[in-house]
């Protein structure tokens, strides 16, 4: 089953009297539990791809389906509904909540998102928190982890709603070079755990061996798809 | 509910200082409110106390058209025997009365023998009076109070007549029907002149006014009415007011008008003012607590312009993003108003105790002695809590309203 479907997406944005063209005639499918990377140099249009797959944005032109719903008719509303049921989020920055402690950032989505009930929540975040081998910081505020673990209770976050689909933008830009490891490895791991399509954006040649698909984006082209699986094959698009 | 209180509260701490600043501000606000009308609350109750216990009572019937021509004190418009009767029916109905006093008003020549002077006088019935106006004795500056045949006079008249206790005092009166009819009193008592409509009256006894004015039976120019509970003088009033208009004349006009001492005394306007006064500090307190909240909050929504993006990437809907900012504005206010309280009690018990007096009227060692009441505490309460939470209102929307993707940039 098909999760995303783009059919010739154009992205413009308007920059006062000028309209820039971020991304030009995308078509492409992802399935499920496909662990998929975009790469290409800065502003090929890697990050706006993954803002309109994410539901943050839509595009100018073009079909875009994401999990069977056209995302160029929901409202604003809508769309935050459908990010918190059906996507996750892996920001380079963490963007985790300061005020929150490990535990509580992990839980947030079930709250806020979901309004699961307690005992639940806490069974569920738990395990997450085993999976990402952070439950002994549970406890600990943002402030008191490395930059690893912040990344791995990103990774936890995000995978707390049970979401079809996890996008991460740069998620390894911040970490050093054993840090960006581990995340990859774990990503990798929870993926095919929980069957779950991870899409990254990222110049990171360790995100790049570790993954399945690697589309190649090149000012605002969709220009290469390689297929790294084992029927896998090397195509231009 | 509760992750977005847990998470309000904690972001007020994040920035410690800015946020004690804020809610300093907040607390000295409505330290300075509850300070101001707790004291001026305690000078305007003084003030209307004196005017009430020492004048005026709370209440004052009169015949209809009377007040209009009180500087004439008309002997013409006095309320009659069998009017008296009927309004004596109706005041021992009302159980909120405790009681009331006759008197008759009226203007006449003042004479030591030497000199004159007009004068105006209550002919009263001192038990009665007593009972409504208990602060009246209190003026007396010298003698004791009234028998029959004896007069009070203001301390002024006294002075310029160079007159004592016990010195005869000759008092001429023109009754209803023209004739002129002249007594002599004894002056039992010098009482102090006070601001005021009836401050620089004298008195003389009700049954002296009675006979000098030639009387067939008891008339009296007006009631004065002392309640149990002050409080209680808009509902009295009302219900007072209903059973008099009930009571016509042959032109089927009522017979009575009633007034409570605020429409009689000039010093309701001093107590309008600091209830005036009181709101316009309430007035500034909302614009302390506007500004303040406003601007602590639109710097932690552009502060935090990622952290909401990814809140709301997440999937969080715009109004719980509204309701974390909302609860931020509440916690403000609540924090500021709690301490500002504390303090303000605090203050209130030292000024208490350290018997701060100031003198109005009959008083000059009068203790001030304000208070802090539950419904004061509340209203103050709740308009900083009401105030903070519309100051967070235009930066908890700007929040919600926030496009996901530009927030993130």
């Amino acid at each position: 089953m098909s999760l995303i479907s783009c059919d010739n997406i154009t992205k413009i944005y308007q920059t006062g009297e000028m309209k820039v063209k971020a991304l030009k005639n995308i078509s492409l499918e992802i399935s499920e539990s496909q662990f998929i990377s975009f790469i290409g140099p800065s502003g090929s249009g890697k990050t706006t791809l993954l803002n309109l797959f994410g539901c943050l944005d839509k595009p100018t032109e073009g079909l875009l389906k994401v999990i069977d719903t056209d995302i160029s008719k929901l409202n604003y509303i809508e769309r935050a509904k459908f990010r918190g049921k059906h996507l996750g989020f892996i920001f380079q920055n963490f963007n985790l909540i300061p005020v929150l402690t490990v535990y509580e950032n992990i839980e947030y989505p079930l709250v806020m998102v979901k309004s699961l009930p307690k005992k639940e929540r806490e069974e569920k975040v738990l395990g997450l928190l085993d999976a990402v081998g952070m439950l002994d910081q549970k406890d600990k505020m943002i402030s008191q982890i490395s930059g690893g673990q912040k990344q791995r209770a990103a990774i936890a976050r995000a995978l707390t709603t049970d979401p079809k689909i996890v996008l991460a933008d740069e998620p390894t830009a911040n970490l050093d070079h054993e840090s960006a490891y581990k995340v990859m490895s774990l990503m990798k791991k929870l993926s095919k755990e929980v069957g779950t399509t991870f899409i990254f954006a990222t110049h990171d040649p360790k995100i790049v061996k570790e993954v399945d698909i690697v589309y190649t984006i090149e000012d605002g082209f969709l220009t290469k798809r390689e297929d790294k699986s084992e029927n896998g094959r090397q195509s231009n698009v | 509910m509760y992750n977005m209180i847990k998470i309000a509260v904690r972001n007020l701490f994040r920035q410690k200082r800015r946020s004690m600043l804020t809610i300093g501000i907040v607390a000295f606000g409505v330290l300075a409110v509850m300070l101001f009308t707790a004291t001026a609350g305690s000078f305007k109750n003084i003030m209307v106390g004196q005017i009430t216990d020492s004048m005026l009572g709370h209440i004052q019937i009169h015949s209809k058209g009377y007040v209009a021509s009180l500087d004439n004190l008309p002997l013409d418009k006095t309320i009659k025997t069998k009017q008296i009767k009927k309004l004596k029916e109706i005041l021992s109905s009302i159980p909120e009365i405790e009681s009331y006093s006759f008197r008759i008003l009226l203007g006449g020549m003042l004479s030591n023998y030497k000199d004159s002077t007009s004068i105006k006088l209550a002919a009263i019935i001192p038990e009665n009076e007593r009972k409504v106006v208990p602060l009246l004795e209190d003026r007396l500056v010298k003698g004791t109070f009234l028998k029959e045949g004896e007069i009070l006079l203001p301390d002024l008249i006294t002075k310029g007549f160079k007159s004592k206790i016990g010195d005869d005092i000759a008092l001429v009166v023109t009754n209803a029907d023209g004739s002129v009819n002249g007594q002599s009193f004894k002056i039992s008592g010098i009482m102090e002149s006070i601001v005021g409509p009836t401050g620089k009256y004298g008195y003389i006894h009700f049954d002296d006014a009675i006979a000098m004015l030639r009387m067939d039976s008891a008339e009296i120019s007006e009631v004065a009415i002392r309640l149990n509970n002050f409080d209680d003088m808009k509902s009295v009033f009302t219900s007072l007011k209903k059973k008099l208009n009930k009571i016509k004349n042959k032109k089927g006009k009522p017979v009575f008008e009633i007034h409570t001492w605020e429409k009689l005394s000039p010093f309701y306007s001093i107590a309008r003012m600091i209830d005036m006064m009181s709101l316009f500090i309430k007035i500034i307190l909302i614009g302390i607590v506007l500004v303040s909240v406003m601007n602590v909050m639109i710097m932690a929504v552009y502060e935090r312009t990622k952290e909401i993006g990814s809140l709301s990437a997440m999937g969080t809907l715009p109004s719980k993003i509204r309701l974390i900012f909302l609860f931020e504005g509440f916690f403000l206010g609540i924090y500021g108003s709690i301490i500002g309280t504390i303090i303000s009690l605090i203050t209130v018990y030292i000024v208490n105790i350290s018997n701060v007096s100031i003198a109005f009227g009959r008083g000059s060692d009068i203790l001030l002695k304000p208070s802090v009441s539950l419904s004061q505490i509340g209203t103050t309460v709740l308009i900083v809590v009401i105030v903070s939470m519309l100051a967070v209102l235009e930066p908890a929307i700007r929040a919600s309203k926030m496009e996901p993707i530009e927030a993130l940039r």
